[in-house]
């Protein structure tokens, strides 16, 4: 996918991961796939094998929203869910977060920022945790327990970081 | 890891990458890394102090090139939180560009608005 080379993670301060990534669309196209359930569930399903059985959205400031995950092998669920702080279309989301199983302690602060540029559309989500501990181990575990997705080595991972560096 | 974001600022270069990149087939002194970059050696000295004090590389013992290596723990550490993170991410984000690129071809108006501004 041509828009992977824009895709960016990286840390801010001492609490936020911050999220980048460029889209080939209207940022009104983004903002509805981030804010409408049956567009949330064609996209947000976590690695392969697992269903969204559940993506409950009330829209406003002080609405609440609800994810669950499934995994089809073991039927094993996950769920998530928070209040939307601030919603203006088409360009901030601010939204809590916080998971059924806590595998990090107290809710998570999430930011979303769509800027449209010549039809094309950034996206920046900027995740505040509660304590530098809370986003390091978010950093360290496998993502969301048990949907953990497998990983380069580092073997394989250092010559891609290398002719993206060159070729910038 | 209190290094954690020592390690996270000096890989957020890419110059610095791409240097990581280089001393991961191998030590290579300053002039040696200074090449592919059309880069001052006091410029890439500076990327290398960076890099130092973050624990990803170290001196070798030659006085006379003081060649630099690849402390391979930190990083490996460091990529591997993010990268694990990344790939998550990318695989949605992947679906999502598909997503995107369906409700644009299912909505011919959508591409019109588009050029219009």
């Amino acid at each position: 996918m041509k828009n992977s080379g824009t895709f960016n993670v990286t840390t801010h301060g001492d609490r936020e991961i911050v999220v980048t990534r460029l889209f080939d669309a209207p940022r009104k196209l983004v903002f509805d796939a981030y804010t409408k359930p049956e567009l949330i569930k064609r996209w947000l399903l976590g690695p392969n094998g697992w269903s969204m059985p559940v993506c409950e959205v009330d829209l406003r400031v002080g609405g609440k929203y609800r994810y669950v995950w499934k995994s089809d092998a073991d039927g094993h669920e996950m769920g998530m869910g928070g209040v939307y702080r601030e919603v203006l279309p088409p360009e901030r989301i601010v939204l809590t977060e916080v998971f059924d199983e806590a595998w990090y302690p107290g809710e998570a602060v999430d930011t979303i920022v769509l800027v449209e540029r010549t039809g094309q559309t950034t996206l920046t989500q900027t995740i505040l945790y509660n304590s530098r501990e809370t986003r390091d181990a978010v950093l360290k575990s496998p993502m969301q327990r048990g949907m953990a997705a497998s990983y380069d080595r580092l073997e394989k991972f250092l010559p891609s970081l290398g002719s993206e560096a060159l070729s910038a | 890891m209190d290094n954690l974001d020592t390690t996270f600022a000096a890989l957020a270069d890419p110059t610095r990458r791409a240097i990581l990149a280089r001393l991961a087939k191998g030590e290579a002194s300053v002039t040696d890394l200074a090449e592919p970059f059309a880069m001052s050696q006091p410029a890439i000295s500076k990327h290398l102090k960076v890099l130092e004090r973050a624990g990803l590389i170290s001196r070798g013992r030659d006085a006379q090139r003081r060649p630099r290596r690849l402390e391979a723990r930190p990083l490996r550490d460091a990529t591997h939180w993010l990268e694990n993170y990344r790939q998550f991410w990318e695989a949605q984000f992947q679906r999502l560009d598909s997503l995107l690129h369906d409700l644009q071809a299912a909505d011919p108006k959508q591409k019109r608005k588009k050029r219009r501004r």
